[in-house]
């Protein structure tokens, strides 16, 4: 339906953006290789159109910043389009698009990515283009400026124009209390208005390098073909000495709970948001993650079934709407999530109070194996819809590449959902809704005295 | 008998070896359809736009359309909103509904091994919603919720500024969401009336893409959609544009305003059309080359992104553009806006840009047939557009076709910067 859909985009910006329930097996074929100088190709075939998609990702994400300077990464995403010796500025973009095709880039905590999307015999050409940035990058200090405007019109748009976006910015800072994952992607205000010329150039030699990406090329190639062109392209570059094992600081025991309230007189729905620290997905270790996927999918996952819905939505009207989330595609720790935005006339306390009433009855009684049922059934369906699309599943490539797992893992993905029992289910519920590893945040509208009025209003008045 | 008919039967030559070939496929009961086979992949999309949408929406029953559209998820027949969903869910099955303002739209996909199973329960959930009391109520206080944040969002308050401006009464000048009050008061036999007025075979558009024949799409498009009632409310009449030229600001506290703009546009089946899509293209389109992204983003730093938009409605045609400033940088965006708005009405394009933005669309257009639901998607879209079936092989061609002489006239006739308004909604400094 329309507005619900619309409803959630609207206050869980940056929190969800990956529902990783649906994921391939091997369903088209998919050949990987690796270049003497430590670049990892994956190839992924789709023969139905005369398309290709090619995605360089950098293992360098935010989390990887030097600290002070938080935003680096995803300014230098940006300054990537500025130009090299051989190509001018914002001409890389011109180039592709002369040949009908598309590019863009995004950002993540543990990555760096940027694609094209082209007519199948187009792929020497942007091959050629992209090797040609990774090492070779050229920036004027007029190219930084300006540009440093232009993220900060974007943290403008995406991040200060939005309470819920505010919010939950907020509460990953709380959540995690020494891993970087703390800090936002686009950054804190303050020190993006200080990135310079030398930061970008500095972590982009440092980490912009074949033995740190993976290149994904999908659609109608043939992997010989790519791998040829693969080495004309990438094989002469050089590896960078400064590639060191990805050992962020870590999360100690997190002892107490943490509470927020960000009032905001922009907000029209309050609501409650609490997340917890969670368990990733890791190297031939993605049990757990599974169990809580799946999870996430049974307490949260549909308007008209889920737990959170039937309890909160249909049984009491306690909520306007109700959802659970969870996305382990990560390096370090993940979040597991839980919204509830109340009905009309319903405090947040009330709210909150009647969410863990929900989960607590959950723990006690477990999951309905019919609903568990439907849900490996849509694993399933999942993994044949994917197909359909090549971006998504390159993708998921190059996601699950870029965060240590192999390509073993991210096939037998749906398979490791498949398999989670409700034991397994029980087990990763009991161990994540501790409330020690919780933030839990409310979003509000200012209290109806406002202080602006107190200050002029006489002391009698404004007690009430 | 199947009295499926190949009224057109073409091949869109893409470049290197694939080609796509588009069947008209008619079923016995008279309801066509689009079809592209592939059977790659063992299921089907399905795609089906009823014309009208939140258009056909009394006054006083603003807001009918679009939860009645909500509502035909939650429960069909003898399955009530869980039931429905579980069995939805049970066989795999996507459905979307969606209404927008000129239709409602439905999609879906299902695995081939379900087929029959999924169409039998969409068609209940076309043809026999239950509305049940309990579901509008649950889904009329998310759509309550819904319209109480468009009170606080400023890209919907500059957005329902502007439509109110430029059709005032008309159901084009406001939300079809509807308001507070108009929701409030609906009732299911207002729902009811609004499903039978706007889901009725004579406005339906379908097309089909995946693991299905011709042989099995005619008999199953009756199945579907045979029972649903012949006619439906009339369309809306004309809309008369009302906006004049100036500027609006609406006092919101956000740091960054949201800015919206425009004046009158160009109908879609005018002589002219290709020329401006051409002219917008280069002009305002998303990518960094063109001329707004180049002038506001790229060489000022002004915003994160800026575009230009032919907003082709059923009934009134717009030429618009959208972005947002800082309250401090917004007033001279808009300067540069004017500028530029002002210059391509004089000085057209350069043969530069007219040659790189033809390469650019007539490149990518093929580029977009990738995928069942994508090719779905378009076809219907075509037909909605009253687009002949060969279309997708004579399209680039039209594009090829587009002079500088047309350029420049149309240029003329398309950019009046002594026309435009600008709706600001922020805390602007210098406006």
């Amino acid at each position: 339906m329309p507005g619900k859909p619309g409803l959630m985009n609207g206050l869980m910006v940056g929190i969800c953006a990956v529902f990783a329930l649906a994921m391939p097996a091997a369903a088209e074929p998919v050949t990987s290789f690796t270049l003497d100088n430590g670049l990892n190709v994956v190839v992924i075939e789709d023969h139905r159109a005369p398309v290709v998609v090619q995605m360089i990702w950098y293992r360098v994400g935010s989390a990887d910043e030097p600290a002070g300077h938080s935003g680096i990464a995803h300014f230098l995403e940006h300054l990537m389009f500025k130009g090299t010796e051989k190509i001018g500025p914002n001409e890389f973009s011109a180039i592709v698009e002369a040949q009908g095709g598309d590019d863009n880039a995004f950002t993540s905590w543990d990555f760096t990515a940027y694609f094209q999307r082209v007519a199948a015999d187009r792929l020497d050409l942007v091959m050629g283009l992209e090797a040609d940035r990774m090492r070779n990058l050229r920036l004027t200090e007029e190219d930084v400026v300006t540009e440093r405007q232009v993220i900060l019109e974007e943290r403008g748009q995406r991040t200060d124009s939005s309470p819920g976006a505010l919010l939950s910015e907020q509460m990953r800072a709380a959540q995690f209390l020494n891993h970087p994952y703390a800090i936002p992607i686009i950054g804190w205000r303050h020190e993006m208005e200080q990135l310079s010329r030398e930061d970008a150039l500095e972590y982009y030699q440092r980490f912009y390098a074949p033995n740190n990406a993976t290149l994904v090329i999908a659609g109608d190639v043939e992997p010989e073909a790519v791998r040829a062109l693969a080495e004309k392209h990438y094989g002469p570059i050089a590896p960078s000495d400064g590639i060191t094992p990805r050992d962020r600081p870590q999360e100690p025991p997190q002892l107490a709970e943490r509470r927020l309230t960000l009032a905001d007189e922009r907000v029209s729905e309050p609501y409650v948001f609490r997340t917890y620290l969670a368990p990733e997905r890791d190297p031939g270790a993605q049990k757990e993650a599974a169990a809580l996927t799946v999870l996430a999918e049974l307490l949260g996952g549909s308007g008209q079934t889920s737990v959170l819905a039937r309890a909160l939505q249909f049984d009491s009207p306690t909520a306007v709407y109700a959802s659970a989330f969870y996305d382990g595609t990560s390096i370090d720790d993940a979040t597991f999530g839980l919204i509830v935005v109340p009905a009309p006339g319903v405090s947040l306390a009330d709210a909150e109070a009647a969410m863990d009433r929900v989960v607590a009855d959950f723990l006690a009684t477990g999951p309905d194996p019919a609903a568990l049922e439907r849900i490996r059934t849509q694993v399933r369906a999942g993994d044949i819809y994917a197909r359909d699309d090549v971006n998504t599943l390159a993708r998921r490539y190059g996601e699950g590449l870029s965060i240590g797992l192999s390509i073993e893992d991210i096939e037998s993905w749906d398979d490791a959902l498949s398999a989670v029992t409700e034991a397994d289910i029980m087990a990763a519920a009991t161990k994540v809704f501790d409330r020690r590893n919780a933030v839990t945040g409310w979003l509000t509208r200012p209290e109806p005295v406002a202080e602006a009025d107190a200050e002029t209003a006489p002391a009698e008045e404004a007690t009430e | 008998m199947i009295r499926a008919v190949f009224a057109a039967f073409l091949a869109l030559a893409l470049p290197a070896q694939a080609e796509m070939q588009i069947k008209e496929v008619t079923s016995p009961g008279g309801i066509t359809a689009w079809l592209v086979e592939d059977h790659n992949i063992p299921f089907t999309a399905l795609e089906i736009q009823f014309r009208g949408g939140t258009a056909l929406d009394a006054p006083e029953k603003r807001g009918a359309v679009n939860l009645m559209t909500a509502l035909l998820e939650e429960g069909a027949a003898d399955l009530d909103s869980r039931v429905f969903a579980e069995a939805r869910d049970a066989l795999a099955a996507e459905f979307t509904f969606d209404a927008g303002t000129d239709s409602i739209g439905v999609s879906a996909r299902f695995l081939t091994e379900n087929r029959d199973a999924a169409v039998t329960l969409l068609r209940s959930a076309l043809v026999e919603p239950r509305f049940d009391q309990d579901a509008i109520d649950r889904v009329r206080e998310q759509v309550l919720s819904i319209l109480r944040s468009n009170e606080k969002d400023p890209d919907t308050l500059a957005s329902e500024a502007f439509n109110a401006l430029a059709f005032g009464s008309h159901p084009y000048g406001s939300s079809g969401d509807g308001t507070l009050e108009t929701v409030t008061a609906l009732t299911r036999d207002d729902i009811l009336a609004a499903h039978k007025g706007a889901l009725a075979r004579d406005r339906i558009y379908v097309s089909a893409a995946g693991d299905i024949t011709a042989e099995e799409l005619g008999p199953l498009l009756d199945r579907l959609l045979g029972d649903l009632p012949a006619t439906g409310t009339p369309l809306p009449a004309r809309a008369e544009l009302l906006l004049t030229a100036g500027q609006t600001v609406i006092d919101f506290p956000t740091p960054q305003a949201s800015v919206l703009f425009g004046h009158v546009g160009i109908p879609r089946d005018d002589p002219d059309f290709f020329a401006a899509f051409i002219l917008n293209e280069a002009f305002g389109g998303g990518r960094f080359t063109a001329r707004l992204m180049s002038e506001v983003r790229e060489k000022r730093g002004l915003t994160y992104g800026i575009g230009s938009y032919l907003v082709g409605m059923d009934q009134a045609e717009l030429y618009m553009g959208q972005f947002s400033a800082s309250n401090d940088k917004v007033a001279e965006a808009i300067a540069v806006v004017r500028e530029e708005w002002a210059r391509i009405g004089t000085d057209a394009l350069t043969e530069e840009e007219l040659a790189t933005t033809k390469t650019y669309l007539t490149g990518s257009y093929p580029l977009r047939f990738d995928g069942n639901s994508r090719i779905a998607n378009i076809l219907v879209g075509m037909q909605m557009d009253d687009l002949p079936i060969d279309y997708p092989v004579t399209r680039n061609a039209k594009i090829e076709a587009v002079t500088m002489d047309d350029i420049r006239r149309v240029a003329k006739r398309l950019y009046q910067p002594q026309a435009l308004h600008f709706v600001v909604v922020g805390q602007p400094t210098g406006l």
